[in-house]
């Protein structure tokens, strides 16, 4: 294929200067000013993370006072759920991908597009504003009397920041909804779809009914701070448990937007990868529908320790088992797929085997938690905190930078460090799991969450995950240079480098501006020659 | 739902969307129906029904609510797609309200009055 | 995509084959839009149901300091704006200029004097203590300590309703330049159908709202 050294006209080269980027409308510029903002979030997030495995690493609560303490674990949980973890990959990957994929020259909305992109940065600035005016100290979960009565934090100004930010959710969403419906390929039906694009609809399926709840939930939050209108304020006879639906209502599929797309980049890796067509296409694309779907149901098993009834409560937890179902059938097929494929280890293949073992680990432990006197002893202790670190930073932020990886010739036209990227998935996965799997043990043994100090017994287990947190962030470290040098120095990226099969791979890398030179040809999705 | 490759990008002077000129007549008769219903309910609230009122209000909003995303919203002459979504929304929300209703019906004693 | 455009309707926009798909997509786009606005007011919903069966008694008295033939004005003068809104719409799909500025101008003037009746109502609350905090002074003869919570609701509810038809009031009036600049044809009146799926929304939140907030148990006084 093309491997021209001279530069040729594309998306990068269509326009110079701020303006040309800050006033775009292209759906792929905007996914990169997505990544810009996304990236700095998440090291800002893993800073607060590194304070608080510092602060662990001895029993005594010696580096900092409890309430800073409750400011530093409430911006670590506010910044990596709302300003990393819920918009990395499908704003990023996402807005970049699902047009190239469905064969279309730009999402429906390409203005909205870009409206998101700036009420995400109006978001981020009212949280960074509350931050740099000393914070907030909830809880990223802001449960309430504390939250809306009795904390002397910035709350109003945090939480207005995340309505603003939702949305940005939700016009995401609602770009891909109608960008899936309305602009595919000729001959491009739903079932040539790649599971991608299936996984990023249900996820912005999600995004459109989920986060308008949590955001009508977090003004009345503001409503009772600012203006005195208290609707969870027990003095009045408001129930704080009210506020607890409400928010789930939202939080818990919240946790599938975070983990549907990064399934929907498994999919597109191991396809690739095992140069097979995925084993079960069509009930992998189910499942994704099913994800969303049932996700909704199930949000009171964050509250089993609630005053939440125990029927509802038992309901909640049969639900809680019923959706790890269609992830679990994510799992067999990746798996029936890998069997008798034509493997290769790639770097984005090794973020793959990364994610099969840390998702299912993440996926068991949390039908631990569903299983209601098993929740009782372990609610709020740090098996919860292990339990969805392991999906969210296990799973999603594996296949983050495995996508990235992927998707990174394609993007940006130039090839990184293979060797540094085998490493440095290596290294993360190391670190994560002393980061973590200590976690699990020390939690069972009744260690909780959210608090600076704890039992000397437990110093131990605490520091083998502070170690591991010294690991991981070396391993997060280490594609920040490869990746960036790439741009650089980086040789020209073929049109497929993988020698993968998909409408994005028909296009040059970098891709035109208008995508495709012509209408693509499509075609059966992962057609790979036998 | 394959979109037409058509030349006349214009819509060649065509109606836009062409399906849903909706009569004068059909307008005025559902403002009609709005403004009965209205009245009625209000009617109503003042007559001792008991636990009944409520089901009534209720049903009449919903009907009013309906005459509107029928005809004031087209709805009645949409795609399935504009009635999957509009089913969906509705759907979701009594998601929300079942569950949680769901909790607090099955408390126990103390919590709910309905009196 | 590829082809000849020399007839392109200037308002097609380049990643759309014609204008019928662009107005679908727009179209489905509002829809979503809306559904997010069901699920939003929705919250409020729940919260009100809930309190609703825990303090029947508070919220029916509370409900009583509300003036019905106010709130039953601005109920008719809502479904009112939304026949005109329609009137609106059914004028841009046959390019009529002078018809869809004075639908659209009727839509503007008909929400004016929602939110104007809706004003005199709240400095109503205002002056008679109604309004939660500090200087809240209602206090419910059967079911007391709990009326505050109805009127967090009501404000709450009605604000942002009240927010919403602010923002559909501006919609209109940049609707209407366009219209006076004869922006909207037969082809092409996408903004208006649009905008107009917003307007009724805003007025479906007020069919529910009324009975809700205005019509509970007025069927004398509360005695049980």
């Amino acid at each position: 294929m093309d491997t021209a050294a001279t530069p040729r006209s594309n998306y990068l080269t269509d326009g110079y200067g701020l303006k040309s980027w800050l006033l775009t409308r292209d759906h792929k510029r905007i996914g990169l000013l997505y990544l810009v903002s996304v990236s700095a979030f998440f090291v800002l997030g893993a800073v607060f993370a590194g304070l608080i495995r510092l602060e662990l690493m001895t029993p005594a609560g010696d580096l900092v006072e409890s309430d800073v303490y409750n400011k530093i674990f409430t911006m670590h949980g506010v910044i990596m759920v709302f300003f990393f973890l819920i918009p990395a990959i499908p704003a990023v990957l996402g807005n970049f991908l699902v047009p190239l994929m469905i064969g279309a020259k730009d999402l429906a909305f390409p203005r909205l597009n870009l409206l998101s992109w700036y009420v995400y940065t109006l978001g981020g600035i009212f949280t960074l504003w509350a931050l740099v005016n000393g914070g907030v100290d909830t809880g990223w979960t802001f449960y309430t009397p504390y939250s809306s009565a009795f904390s002397n934090s910035h709350v109003a100004l945090v939480v207005v920041g995340i309505f603003i930010n939702g949305f940005s959710s939700i016009l995401t969403g609602l770009n891909f909804i109608v960008t899936i419906h309305k602009l595919r390929a000729p001959g491009m039906t739903w079932f040539r779809l790649p599971l991608f694009i299936w996984a990023h609809y249900a996820t912005a399926l999600i995004m459109v009914l989920g986060t308008p709840v949590v955001a009508i939930t977090l003004v009345m939050v503001a409503a009772e701070r600012l203006l005195h209108l208290g609707i969870f304020d027990p003095k009045l006879g408001g129930d704080p448990v009210l506020f607890q639906h409400l928010f789930w209502f939202y939080s818990h599929p919240a946790v599938y937007i975070m983990i549907l797309p990064a399934m929907g980049v498994m999919s597109e890796l191991v396809a690739a990868f095992s140069r097979k067509r995925i084993f079960g296409y069509e009930v992998v694309a189910m499942s994704s529908l099913a994800i969303a779907v049932v996700g909704f149901l199930v949000w009171g098993h964050h509250m089993f320790v609630s005053s939440q009834s125990v029927y509802a409560a038992t309901a909640f937890s049969l639900l809680s088992f019923v959706v790890a179902i269609p992830s679990a059938i994510k799992v067999f097929n990746w798996s029936a797929t890998l069997y008798k494929g034509s493997i290769s280890f790639d770097s984005p293949m090794v973020y793959v085997f990364g994610f099969i073992g840390l998702f299912l680990i993440g996926g068991l432990t949390g039908l631990f938690l569903a299983a209601l006197a098993v929740d009782v002893h372990v609610h709020d202790t740090y098996f919860v905190v292990a339990h969805f670190h392991y999906i969210m930073v296990g799973g999603t932020i594996m296949m983050y930078l495995g996508g990235l990886h992927y998707w990174w010739p394609k993007i940006f036209g130039k090839l990184y460090h293979e060797g540094l990227a085998r490493v440095s998935a290596v290294v993360i996965f190391i670190g994560f799991n002393l980061t973590f799997f200590p976690q699990f043990i020390v939690g069972y043994l009744g260690m909780p969450r959210r608090y600076h100090a704890y039992p000397p017994e437990f110093q131990l287990w605490n520091i083998l995950s502070s170690a591991g947190a010294v690991i991981l962030a070396v391993g997060y470290a280490m594609p920040t240079f490869y990746l960036l040098y790439s741009l650089v120095k980086g040789k020209p990226a073929p049109a497929n480098p993988w020698g993968a099969r998909g409408l994005e791979w028909d296009t040059p890398s970098p891709p035109p501006t208008q995508n495709f030179e012509s209408t693509p040809a499509v075609s059966e999705p992962y057609n790979y020659a036998k | 739902m394959a979109h037409e490759m058509t030349a006349a990008a214009g819509n060649g002077g065509e109606m836009q969307g062409a399906t849903h000129l909706v009569p004068i007549r059909v307008y005025l008769t559902i403002f009609s129906l709005l403004m009965v219903l209205t009245a009625v309910t209000v009617g109503a609230s003042f007559v001792d029904l008991g636990p009944a009122n409520t089901l009534v209000a209720v049903v009449i909003a919903v009907t009013k609510m309906m005459l509107v995303i029928l005809y004031f919203m087209h709805v009645r002459y949409s795609s399935r797609l504009t009635w999957a979504v509009v089913g969906g929304g509705f759907f979701w929300l009594a998601i929300l309200l079942l569950l949680t209703l769901g909790d607090y019906l099955t408390r126990g004693p103390g919590w709910l009055r309905y009196g | 995509m590829a082809g000849a455009h020399a007839t392109q309707h200037p308002k097609l926009q380049h990643h759309f084959d014609n204008l019928d798909q662009q107005f679908e997509a727009s179209a489905l786009g509002m829809w979503l839009f809306l559904v997010t606005e069901i699920l939003f007011f929705g919250g409020l919903f729940a919260a009100y149901t809930i309190y609703r069966l825990m303090y029947p008694r508070a919220f029916a008295e509370a409900s009583h300091e509300l003036d019905v033939v106010l709130g039953g004005v601005n109920t008719a003068v809502l479904i009112g704006s939304s026949l005109t809104m329609a009137m609106a719409v059914w004028a841009a799909q046959l390019g009529k200029r002078g018809k869809q500025l004075l639908f659209l101008g009727l839509t503007m003037a008909l929400g004016l004097v929602f939110l104007g009746i809706k004003a005199v109502e709240y400095s109503h609350k205002f002056e008679h203590g109604l309004v939660p905090g500090p200087d809240f002074r209602f206090e419910s003869a059967h079911d007391p300590g709990h009326s505050q919570l109805f009127f967090s609701l009501y404000f709450v509810m009605t604000g942002l309703h009240a927010v919403h038809m602010i923002v559909g009031i501006g919609l209109m009036a940049v609707l209407f330049v366009m219209a006076f600049k004869g922006r909207f044809t037969r082809a092409y009146h996408t903004p208006v159908e649009v905008s107009g799926l917003y307007w009724h929304f805003v007025d479906i939140v007020w069919i529910f709202l009324f009975p809700l907030l205005y019509l509970i148990d007025r069927h004398g006084p509360v005695v049980h």
